[in-house]
């Protein structure tokens, strides 16, 4: 159901692979399967947390861990990255298979798409010939039903060797018989299911040689027959984990290299291939039966109308203007309340204060600072958050951002970058951080680096309020009505293309300079369209982020709002330090169409985006004469008394959309790239093009005279 | 045998078509992924839907879309017969 609380900001860095059994008695059940299928979901509804879900392949990049009690014992469940095999190509493949064969898992539990059963079974032969203790959950029953695909749960269990349980863990069916089928495979004393896959001959007598050589050494921790597989197939990663984990080195023992060497010429890994994906058809052939060919005619249908050469695009622009609309129109009446009902707070402050003869001074810090900050913050930027983020989640649910990337994919390949940063800027729009967080989904890390320095050109949750107050109050007019918030809705709509083709102008730059080279291969999977579960969506997220944004608000403008108070108060020669700030940034502001206010409220936006209208408001009501203001209407006036200009409302939103990430984007950064040098340039490349757009324009509308 | 005028690239195909894969000409991480999701000799893939423009292309292969790019799906080449089922050959 979107982003979370957890799986935004801070929350949005890696758990890493650190189990803590509290008990001996704790089970450790690994939770893999291909991606979108569903494991987060049941991860959820098992443990009771909230890692992020939603309709798109990749989404769970990094790993969590949560506990579920049965039967009295407790479960450590450990949601892995969704892979397609444990073969070991990419990052997340070799997270997934180290923390199944070196993880300390009791078993494994493999969660399937039952839509497209057979493909999701190469993942699970390959994870039964590591581990026997695996169960087969075979998730989203209810679309297969609706699809007209019977599966035939027990044949398929004997086929596997294992057991396999049918689940709907979005509406919680199957999850105790899951677990039930867990409890039974991590118990002692079970009998080893058969060997899933059958390879040719000479591989075949190629393992025998190997397994007994093997089996001392790894002393029961591993599959002998994998580990041999392995080998055979001159897999390095694995042999350079195995010496991490169990300090084993299989290639330096001479009797493995005789053995291997006595194997001959390795066959083509496309062998092991082949024998996984066929034993994969097999093991459906009798399980699974389509009742009606065409059973997938929805999709088709809305795919043809989604994703069409004609139609595609302009429906794109339309749903994304659609859904600010929404949020602009919905977001102007709660605003009011808010606001009204805070500053009438704000009032009660002040007669507690008087009544208490509290000093002038502690009332200004308190009230006038923090207070006061704190109410701008939530009342201008709550409500906007508030819906934008629940509407994006139901397009997100419904599958749809697949085919944003599959539709603007030609214009990063013209780039020179992946597909999937589509899928990443998506995730910007919540929370850049996040976002960054998720480019591991891209491969290529020269293409993986220019979705992260990109990112920031997608202004998230906490900036898309800056821009909608700012469009109301300059370009629309306050009157309101359905026509002057469709038309904010377009002008806003306007800025994120811009955003938009900033990010394929400086990918392509990129590409051509600190970052060259040709656009690598990918594939791109458009999941089956789900009904999104809206009621859901609206509670989780409104919630998750209703908490997350006040607690941030708290954390960063209350301390902000203190800061700003000082300054309008202590007087420094004839002038108070805010006005010596706001002078000294000004010739530089002023270049880019801005005044001093403004830059530092960018500035000491560096915490948290959301704090920059409130800092301007404070600003420049602790200088103006306007002092007593709380009406959302009156902004326009303070505003344009302070010398804004439509220019000037022009530049603040072009530079809200380019310029530095905020201060938690660039630590994930740091983390996500493990570079300084990366940081920095992340950091520098959108600032300089917001100093350089901001000053080409304010430059250009005062040559011609039109401010 | 087929004749080769049955041989074709992948990219080659017309919305709606059914094509086998022959062979995958692609090397290296790609080959893989590509058998990943189940792309090896024999598999049946439709060419369901082309983008704005023109790339990339969604195909049906083993249930599931998968949109590829012109130059992968070049790489992979099939024969344009789409009536047969099945596999041959590798299994032992």
């Amino acid at each position: 159901m979107g982003l979370t609380a957890h799986s935004t900001g801070m929350g949005a860095v890696d758990q890493g692979l650190q189990i803590a059994r509290r008990v001996p008695g704790d089970r450790v059940i690994a939770l893999a399967g291909n991606p979108n299928v569903g494991k987060s979901t049941v991860f959820n509804e098992l443990t009771g947390l909230n890692q992020h879900t939603g309709n798109w392949p990749g989404k769970t990049v990094a790993t969590a861990q949560g506990t579920h009690t049965y039967k009295g014992v407790d479960y450590i469940l450990v949601d892995l990255p969704g892979t397609y095999s444990l073969l070991a190509h990419s990052a997340e493949e070799e997270v997934a298979r180290d923390f199944i064969c070196f993880g300390g898992a009791d078993g494994v539990a493999v969660v399937c798409d039952a839509t497209c059963l057979e493909r999701n079974l190469n993942l699970v032969l390959q994870t039964i010939e590591i581990t026997p203790n695996v169960v087969v959950c075979v998730n989203l029953m209810d679309e297969a039903k609706k699809k007209q695909i019977d599966i035939d749960l027990e044949q398929l269990s004997r086929n596997l060797g294992v057991p396999v349980v049918g689940a709907a863990a979005r509406s919680g069916k199957g999850l105790r018989e899951l677990m039930e089928a867990l409890s039974s495979v991590t118990h002692e004393g079970r009998p080893t299911p058969p060997d899933p896959i059958r390879y040719t001959a000479p591989i075949e007598a190629a393992i025998a040689s190997l397994q007994p050589l093997l089996e001392g050494r790894l002393a029961g921790k591993l599959s002998s027959r994998w580990v041999a597989l392995k080998l055979l197939d001159q897999d390095d990663s694995l042999t350079a984990s195995l010496r991490t984990h169990l300090g084993f080195d299989p290639l330096a023992d001479p009797a493995v290299a005789a053995a291997l060497e006595g194997a001959g010429p390795s066959p083509p890994l496309a062998a092991y291939k082949s024998a996984i994906v066929l034993a994969a058809e097999g093991a459906c052939a009798d399980s699974v039966t389509l009742r009606r060919a065409e059973s997938r005619d929805r999709d088709r249908k809305i795919d043809a109308v989604l994703t069409n050469k004609w139609t595609g695009i302009p429906i794109m622009l339309a749903l994304l203007a659609a859904v600010f609309w929404l949020t602009i129109t919905g977001a102007n009446y709660p605003s009011q309340w808010l606001s009204d009902a805070l500053f009438w707070v704000q009032d009660r402050l002040t007669d507690l204060f008087v009544y208490l003869h509290a000093p002038d001074w502690l009332h200004g810090a308190l009230v006038l600072g923090v207070y006061r900050v704190l109410a701008w913050v939530v009342s201008v930027m709550l409500p906007p958050m508030a819906i934008f983020f629940p509407l994006f989640t139901l397009l997100e649910d419904f599958g749809y951002l697949p085919r944003v990337a599959f539709n603007l994919d030609h214009q990063f390949k013209k780039a020179c970058a992946c597909g999937k940063q589509a899928l990443t800027m998506c995730m910007g729009f919540g929370c850049n951080a996040a976002g960054i967080v998720g480019c591991r989904i891209i491969d290529s890390p020269r293409e993986r680096l220019i979705a992260i320095i990109t990112n920031n050109f997608v202004p998230c949750n906490g900036r898309f309020p800056t821009l909608i107050s700012i469009i109301t109050m300059f370009f629309v007019g306050a009157a309101g009505g359905a026509l002057s918030t469709g038309l904010s809705a377009v002008v806003l709509l306007g800025v994120i293309v811009l955003g938009v083709v900033m990010t394929f102008w400086i990918s392509r730059l990129l590409s051509h300079t600190i970052l060259k080279g040709v656009p690598s291969s990918f594939t791109l999977e458009l999941p089956p369209y789900r009904r999104p579960q809206i009621g859901k969506v609206l509670v989780r997220s409104v919630l998750d982020r209703t908490l997350f944004v006040l607690g941030r608000a708290v954390a960063v403008a209350a301390p902000a709002g203190l800061l700003i108070w000082l300054m309008a108060n202590i007087q420094v020669g004839d002038a108070s330090v805010l006005l010596h700030c706001a002078h000294f940034l000004d010739p530089f502001a002023h270049l880019l169409g801005m005044d001093g206010v403004i830059l530092m409220a960018f500035i000491l936006g560096f915490p948290a985006n959301e704090i920059v209208v409130p800092i301007i408001i404070m600003a420049y009501m602790a200088t103006g004469s306007l002092t007593d203001m709380s009406n959302l209407f009156a902004l326009k006036d303070l505003l344009v008394q302070n010398g804004w200009t439509w220019l000037t409302a022009v530049c603040t939103m072009l530079f809200c959309l380019m310029h530095w990430p905020c201060s938690t984007t660039c630590l994930t950064i740091g983390k996500e790239t493990k570079s300084l040098k990366w940081t920095a340039i992340s950091f520098a490349v959108p600032t300089l093009v917001g100093m350089l757009v901001c000053f080409t324009v304010a430059t250009a509308a005062r040559l011609l005279g039109l401010a | 045998m087929n004749s080769i005028q049955d041989i074709a690239r992948l990219g080659a195909l017309k919305e709606g078509q059914t094509a086998r894969v022959k062979d995958i000409l692609q090397e290296g991480t790609m080959r893989r992924r590509l058998q990943d999701i189940g792309i090896i000799e024999g598999t049946r893939i439709k060419c369901l839907q082309k983008s704005f423009w023109g790339d990339p292309v969604a195909y049906l292969i083993r249930g599931a879309v998968i949109a590829l790019r012109e130059e992968d799906s070049d790489q992979i080449l099939v024969e344009t017969v789409g009536l047969h089922r099945g596999t041959e050959g590798l299994k032992s």
